[in-house]
């Protein structure tokens, strides 16, 4: 099993224009184990966009490392996918062209043609496949985007809020799509989410973090069934004590969070 | 039934310009020309769309464009009907500036071979100049746009010499190039080159960075990222810049043929009006507006081609 991720004592600061420094992340560490699926919650701010970055190799850390199966991350690389929070499809591309693209690049189209074809299934795009990104609904354009960061089969797949411009009926489907596709190719999973039932029902393990600058405040494994049911007991204590430990990690920040 | 009657309206008002052309005589104070041209032009006119009318009763989609026209047709037709009424029959303006329409087109029977000839020698330096302008334009932007020290070296220069008027370079470029020619082909190329280059490389440092982002993490290295996500995201912008460059190549060609060249339709237009003639400087205006029209027409298609991406309209 591949995708074990391991954060080591990551600090990230930013220097604003004016000179002044911010400290986004602050001693972080976290051992994510290889095809299990955690979330990262938190308040507004706190830095969890900057560490999922980090690990993308997209930002690198100003202090300490991050490791993909022992070898340090210095750069991005389609072995870490990444859903941004905006689709950010091509929008000179059409659908399938989108899909394609990390393939081409990495000139293994030929070989791989079929897997574009699969998960334009996948993701129910079917029949939109020449259809340009503008044409598309924003849940549509999320999937399509889902698809284009796993077509190349990556060891971790980070998303960051990647459902959080949905309505809430359309967020609902794509969690149980996201989980299914987790589920057949078993690649470890990193979620940016500021829904706590969201968390609770993928997440293996969620991970709390602190107010700015941000440091893991709690792991929490669910130790709940799959499919979850929202309503069920054990969902419900779990997301009592994840509120709770976001009221006091966040108890300067406005309250934001789906409840 | 309205349809019929808008597909009839240029019909009617190419009628209604030949009857009037016909029955009221020229003004005496108008020279004449040796045939009624505008009559022949008329006709021509007419055979073209009795054609077009065929063909929309067998072409459902060129019925439905042809009725979208129609009536602008007719009303060029009666504003070159009016046109002729005050210049041709009541000479209301002074003759020798505002000559007949008859002799306007009579031009282009009797200097159909020698506007042929200016036609031909500026395509072919707006094509040379343009092509130039626009290949290193493009060369230039790209390279400003993606490399910060080249940026930093060149920009300035484009930012100092691409205002100038590229025609003002005459006096120099003419004592520099051998022939007038290469000369003009270098002042269309520079009032080409500008443009592109800016509106490339402005393009290319405003495209998100969240897409270079998406490619990277997705396997595309920089070279990738430069022709595959940069250039095409800067398209539209690029286009802006070849629109532009354009419209100023056209200044330029007709400026530089002015100035030094022996052919051309810049050299045309000067040479007709020092003869004072002023009817062939209508038809060298008509065949210019012909000229630009074609040229920005072609640009535009091209545009569509390239930016289908853009438009709300694709049909799948
Ligand atoms: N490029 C940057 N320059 C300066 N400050 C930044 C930059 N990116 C993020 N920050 C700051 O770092 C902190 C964490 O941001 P982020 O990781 O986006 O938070 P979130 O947890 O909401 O995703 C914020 O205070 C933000 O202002
Ligand atoms: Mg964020």
């Amino acid at each position: 099993m591949v995708g074990e991720i391991k954060i080591e004592h990551v600090k990230k600061t930013f220097t604003n224009p004016d000179g002044s420094e911010v400290i986004a992340l602050n001693d972080v560490n976290l051992d994510v184990e290889p095809g299990s699926f955690i979330s990262l919650i938190g308040p507004s701010g706190c830095g969890k966009t900057t560490l999922l970055r980090a690990i993308a190799g997209l930002d690198l850390a100003s202090e300490g490392a991050i490791y993909l199966d022992g070898n340090q991350v210095t750069e991005p690389g389609y072995e870490r996918g990444y859903a941004f929070q905006q689709a950010t499809l091509f929008q000179w591309l059409n659908i399938k062209q989108n899909i394609a693209f990390g393939l081409k690049a990495r000139g293994v189209y030929k070989k791989e043609k079929d897997e574009v074809d699969r998960f334009i299934k996948l993701v129910g795009l079917e029949g939109f496949e020449k259809s340009y990104p503008h044409q598309l609904s924003g849940g549509m354009c999320q999937r399509a985007s889902l698809a284009r960061a796993l077509v190349g089969h990556p060891k971790v797949l980070l998303l960051d809020e990647p459902l959080g411009a949905l309505d809430a009926f359309t967020r609902m489907k794509m969690q149980d799509e996201i989980l299914n596709i987790w589920k057949e190719h078993k690649m470890t999973m990193v979620m940016v989410t500021h829904d706590v039932d969201e968390a609770v029902y993928m997440s293996d393990k969620i991970v709390v973090m602190s107010a700015r600058p941000a440091k893991v405040e709690k792991v929490i494994d669910i130790d709940l069934s799959r499919p979850r049911l929202r309503g069920q007991d054990a969902f419900l204590k779990y997301r009592t004590e994840i509120l709770e430990i976001l009221d006091f990690a966040g108890h300067v920040q406005e309250a934001e969070y789906f409840i | 039934m309205k349809k019929h009657i808008i597909r009839l309206l240029p019909i009617l008002s190419i009628g209604l310009a030949v009857l009037l052309h016909n029955e009221i005589p020229n003004s005496t104070l108008q020279p004449q020309a040796e045939k009624p041209y505008f009559t022949y032009f008329l006709e021509i006119l007419l055979g073209l769309y009795i054609i077009c009318v065929v063909v929309s009763y067998v072409s459902k989609a060129f019925g439905e464009w042809l009725i979208t026209k129609a009536p602008l047709w007719a009303g060029a037709v009666l504003l070159l009907n009016i046109i002729n009424l005050a210049f041709s029959k009541y000479a209301m303006l002074p003759v020798l500036y505002f000559p007949c329409l008859d002799r306007v087109f009579e031009v282009f029977v009797t200097d159909y071979k020698l506007l042929w000839e200016c036609i031909r020698s500026s395509f072919r330096l707006l094509a040379w100049g343009w092509l130039w302008g626009a290949g290193l334009g493009f060369i230039t932007g790209v390279g400003i746009g993606f490399n910060k020290k080249l940026s930093y070296w060149v920009s300035p220069f484009t930012k100092v010499i691409g205002p100038i008027p590229p025609t003002s370079w005459s006096p120099l470029v003419l004592s520099l190039f051998t022939t007038s020619y290469h000369a003009a082909i270098f002042m269309i190329a520079l009032a080409v080159w500008f443009p592109i280059t800016l509106m490339t490389s402005s393009g290319i440092q405003n495209v998100q960075n969240s897409y270079f982002e998406a490619a990277s993490t997705l396997g595309a290295k920089k070279y990738y990222r430069i022709v595959h996500v940069g250039i095409p995201a800067a398209m539209p912008h690029i286009f802006l810049g070849v629109f532009y460059a354009t419209c100023s190549s056209f200044v330029t060609l007709v400026t530089a043929e002015m100035l030094g060249c022996k052919s051309g339709i810049g050299w045309y237009l000067n040479w007709v009006k020092s003869m004072m003639l002023y009817s062939k400087v209508y038809a060298g205006l008509i065949v210019l507006a012909g000229i630009c029209t074609f040229v920005l027409t072609l640009i535009f298609k091209m545009k569509d081609k390239i930016l289908v991406w853009q438009k709300g309209m694709i049909k799948w």
